[in-house]
C-alpha cells in the first residue's frame, strides 16, 4: 500500500510540472490547447489535399502549387558534400519553389580518386587491390568482377571449390551491404534503432570476413585464378552462427518497422520509380526489381556457377522508397539460402587454379624447387601475361550491375580499366525522383537508393 | 556469355543505337573510351554496352573517333542515362558529344586543365592545387 501511494503523489508532481510547461502558469490544466497562434491557424486551414502532401502519400499528381508564386519563394539550396545522409561527399544543388523541389542537380566527384588511372599502372595480379577500394562497401564484388574479366581473357576456368567460396563470401557480403543500407536508410529517415541495429548485424558479418581473409573491409581476397587463402579451420561454426542469428534480427526489423504507421508514412508513395523510368536511365538491381520487373544478373546471366544454388528473386510492384527498402529486406533472406547451400556442399579441392603461371607457388615450396622460386619472381615482380583482346563482364552486386570492362595489349598491365559502378548509374536517376516532391522526402529518395560515393566517383 | 560486338564508322553510330533500342535494347549500361595512342588510328574508340532484358542479350557498338576534330554525336536523347557516361567521357579524354545538354566536366575539378585519362597524360604529373587554397611551397 505504501509504496503505491508514493507512486502516486510522484505522478501528482510530474503532473504539476507537465501542467506548468503547458500554460506557463500554474493555473490551468491539460485541456488548455497551444497558445501559438500560426498552428492553429494551420489546423484551421489544413485542407485534406494538404495533409495528404505533408505526410508524402499525395505525390502521383506532384504538388501544384499556386500560380502567383513570387520570386521570394524561389531559392536554390545547396545540400552537401558534407551532410550526413549524403552517404558521404555526394552534394545535390536544390531550386525550391516554398518547400517543393523543381530542379535538382546532383554534383560528384569529390571522392575521385583516378582509380581508373591507377588500374592502367598495376599489373593484373596487383589489381583487386584497386578495385576493391571502389564501393568500400561492397569489397567482394568488385574483385570478383575484376577476376571474372581478367579470367575471361585468359580462358580459364577456376576450381569448384573456389567458386563455391566466391559465391558464399560474395553473398553474405551481399546480407553485409543490404544491412547497412537498410541501417543508414533507417538512420536517415529517424528511425535510429535501426542504425544500430543494422551496424549490429553486419558486425558479425564482418568478423568471419576479418577471420577468412584478415580484413574487415578491403580485403583483396578473390583474385584471378581463385581465392587468395582458404576458408579457416571451423568456418561453418561462424557462418551457422549467422545464418541462426541474422533472420532473427530481422524479425525484430519486421517487428518495428513493417506496421509502423510513422515509417509507412515517410515512405509510402514517396520517390516512385517507373520501370519505363529505370530503363531509360539504366536502373539495375533492387530499385528496378522493387518497380515491378524481374531481372536478376544471377537468373538471367549466371557467374561462378550461381545458377545451381535454389532461389528467388523479390519483386515488388509499387516502386516506391518502401518497396525499395522491403526488397533489400526480402533479398536478405534469399542470400541467406544461397550462403546455406553454399556451406552444405562446400567442395573439397584446391582453391586455385593450378596453372603455374598464374598462381604463385606456396611459400613452402620456395626452399625446395628452384622453378617455384623463378615462378614466384615472376609473378610478384613482372605479373603473368593476358592475351590481347577486351572483355565486359556483369555481375549483380548489392546495387545493381557492376560491370568491368578490361582492354589488355598482351602486357601484364591492362591497357584500359574501367569499371561500371552500379551507383553512379543509379544517381542520375535522383532528379527524377526528387523533382516536384517535398524537400522533406529528399533524404529518403537518396537512402533509397543506397549509393555509395566511393562507386560512384572511382 | 559473349555480347554482339558491332564495329560501325562515325556517320552511322546514331542511327545504328537508334535502331538498336527499336530491336529491344531497352537499357545502355555503359559507356567508355580507350585512347589508342601511337598505336592505332583514329585514336580514340568508343565503347557502348547495351542490354537487352526482354531476350536477355547484350551488344557492344565500337566506334573510333579522330584525334582532329573530336566530336561524336550525343545519344543522351536515345538513352537518357548516357547522361553521366558521356560527362565522364569529355571530362576524362576530352571527346565532345555533341548536342548534349550539359557537357560540363562530372568528377575533376571544373577548373582542371588536361584529360587524366590519356595515355600521355602522366599521373603524379601536375600537383593538386584547389582554388581559394591556401598555397602551400
Amino acid at each position: 500500500m505504501k509504496s503505491k501511494d508514493t507512486r502516486k503523489t510522484g505522478f501528482d508532481k510530474f503532473k504539476n510540472i507537465l501542467d506548468f510547461w503547458a500554460t506557463n502558469s500554474e493555473e490551468g490544466g491539460w485541456n488548455i490547447s497551444s497558445t501559438d497562434e500560426g498552428s492553429q491557424k494551420m489546423l484551421e486551414d489544413e485542407s485534406e489535399k494538404q495533409v495528404k502532401i505533408q505526410m508524402g502519400s499525395d505525390v502521383v499528381d506532384d504538388f501544384v502549387i499556386d500560380e502567383d508564386t513570387s520570386d521570394d519563394e524561389r531559392m536554390i539550396v545547396n545540400m552537401g558534400p558534407q551532410h550526413p545522409s549524403t552517404h558521404g561527399v555526394l552534394r545535390l544543388q536544390a531550386e525550391l519553389e516554398g518547400e517543393v523541389v523543381r530542379r535538382v542537380k546532383p554534383i560528384i566527384g569529390y571522392l575521385h580518386t583516378g582509380m581508373e588511372k591507377t588500374g592502367e599502372e598495376l599489373n593484373y595480379f596487383q589489381g583487386p587491390t584497386n578495385t576493391t577500394r571502389m564501393d568500400y562497401l561492397s569489397p567482394l564484388f568488385n574483385e570478383l568482377v575484376f577476376s571474372l574479366t581478367t579470367e575471361k581473357l585468359i580462358g580459364i576456368e577456376v576450381p569448384e571449390r573456389a567458386k563455391t567460396i566466391r559465391i558464399l563470401m560474395t553473398e553474405l557480403n551481399r546480407i553485409s551491404s543490404h544491412l547497412v543500407a537498410l541501417a543508414t536508410g533507417g538512420m536517415d529517415i529517424g528511425a535510429l534503432s535501426m542504425m544500430i541495429f543494422g551496424f549490429r548485424e553486419r558486425e558479425l558479418i564482418l568478423n568471419f570476413f576479418e577471420k577468412t581473409t584478415g580484413l574487415r573491409m578491403n580485403h583483396n581476397y578473390i583474385r584471378p585464378g581463385g581465392v587468395a587463402a582458404d576458408l579457416p579451420d571451423g568456418w561453418q561454426k561462424d557462418v551457422k552462427e549467422i545464418l541462426k542469428v541474422i533472420p532473427e534480427k530481422l524479425q525484430d526489423y519486421d517487428d518495428m518497422l513493417l506496421d509502423n504507421p510513422i515509417w509507412k508514412g515517410r515512405l509510402q508513395n514517396v520517390g516512385i520509380l517507373t520501370t519505363e523510368e529505370c530503363f531509360a536511365y539504366g536502373i539495375t538491381g533492387p530499385s528496378l526489381r522493387a518497380s515491378g520487373y524481374e531481372w536478376d544478373l544471377r537468373k538471367s546471366q549466371p557467374y561462378s556457377g550461381i545458377e545451381n544454388y535454389d532461389f528467388e528473386i523479390p519483386v515488388l510492384k509499387e516502386g516506391d522508397v518502401f518497396a525499395r527498402w522491403r526488397v533489400k529486406v526480402l533479398e536478405i533472406f534469399e542470400s541467406l539460402k544461397i550462403v546455406e547451400q553454399a556451406m552444405e556442399k562446400m567442395p573439397k579441392g584446391p582453391y586455385k587454379v593450378q596453372d603455374k603461371k598464374i598462381t604463385p607457388p606456396p611459400r613452402k615450396r620456395l626452399d625446395e624447387s628452384m622453378e617455384a622460386l623463378i615462378h614466384h619472381f615472376k609473378i610478384y615482380t613482372e605479373g603473368f601475361k593476358v592475351p590481347e583482346g577486351d572483355a565486359y563482364v556483369a555481375i549483380e552486386s548489392p546495387r545493381g550491375e557492376l560491370g568491368c570492362y578490361i582492354v589488355s595489349d598482351g602486357s601484364s598491365k591492362p591497357y584500359r580499366m574501367h569499371v561500371r559502378g552500379p551507383s553512379f548509374c543509379n544517381l542520375q536517376a535522383l532528379p527524377v525522383i526528387m523533382t516536384d516532391s517535398p524537400i522533406a522526402d529528399a533524404v529518403a529518395a537518396i537512402a533509397s537508393l543506397d549509393p555509395v560515393i566511393g562507386d560512384v566517383d572511382r | 556469355m559473349n555480347p554482339e560486338v558491332i564495329e560501325t564508322n562515325l556517320d552511322d553510330y546514331k542511327k545504328l543505337v537508334e535502331s538498336s533500342k527499336s530491336d529491344g535494347f531497352e537499357m545502355m549500361v555503359d559507356l567508355t573510351a580507350v585512347d589508342w595512342f601511337r598505336k592505332k588510328e583514329p585514336r580514340f574508340e568508343i565503347i557502348v554496352q547495351l542490354l537487352s532484358t526482354i531476350h536477355n542479350l547484350r551488344k557492344t557498338i565500337k566506334v573510333f573517333v579522330n584525334d582532329e576534330d573530336l566530336t561524336i554525336p550525343s545519344i543522351t536523347d536515345v538513352y537518357p542515362s548516357a547522361n553521366f557516361y558521356e560527362r565522364e567521357v569529355y571530362d576524362m579524354f576530352g571527346i565532345i558529344f555533341s548536342d548534349h545538354p550539359d557537357l560540363t566536366r562530372i568528377l575533376m575539378p571544373d577548373d582542371w586543365q588536361g584529360y587524366p585519362l590519356r595515355k600521355n597524360y602522366g599521373s603524379g604529373r601536375i600537383p593538386v592545387q584547389f582554388k581559394n587554397a591556401p598555397k602551400v611551397d
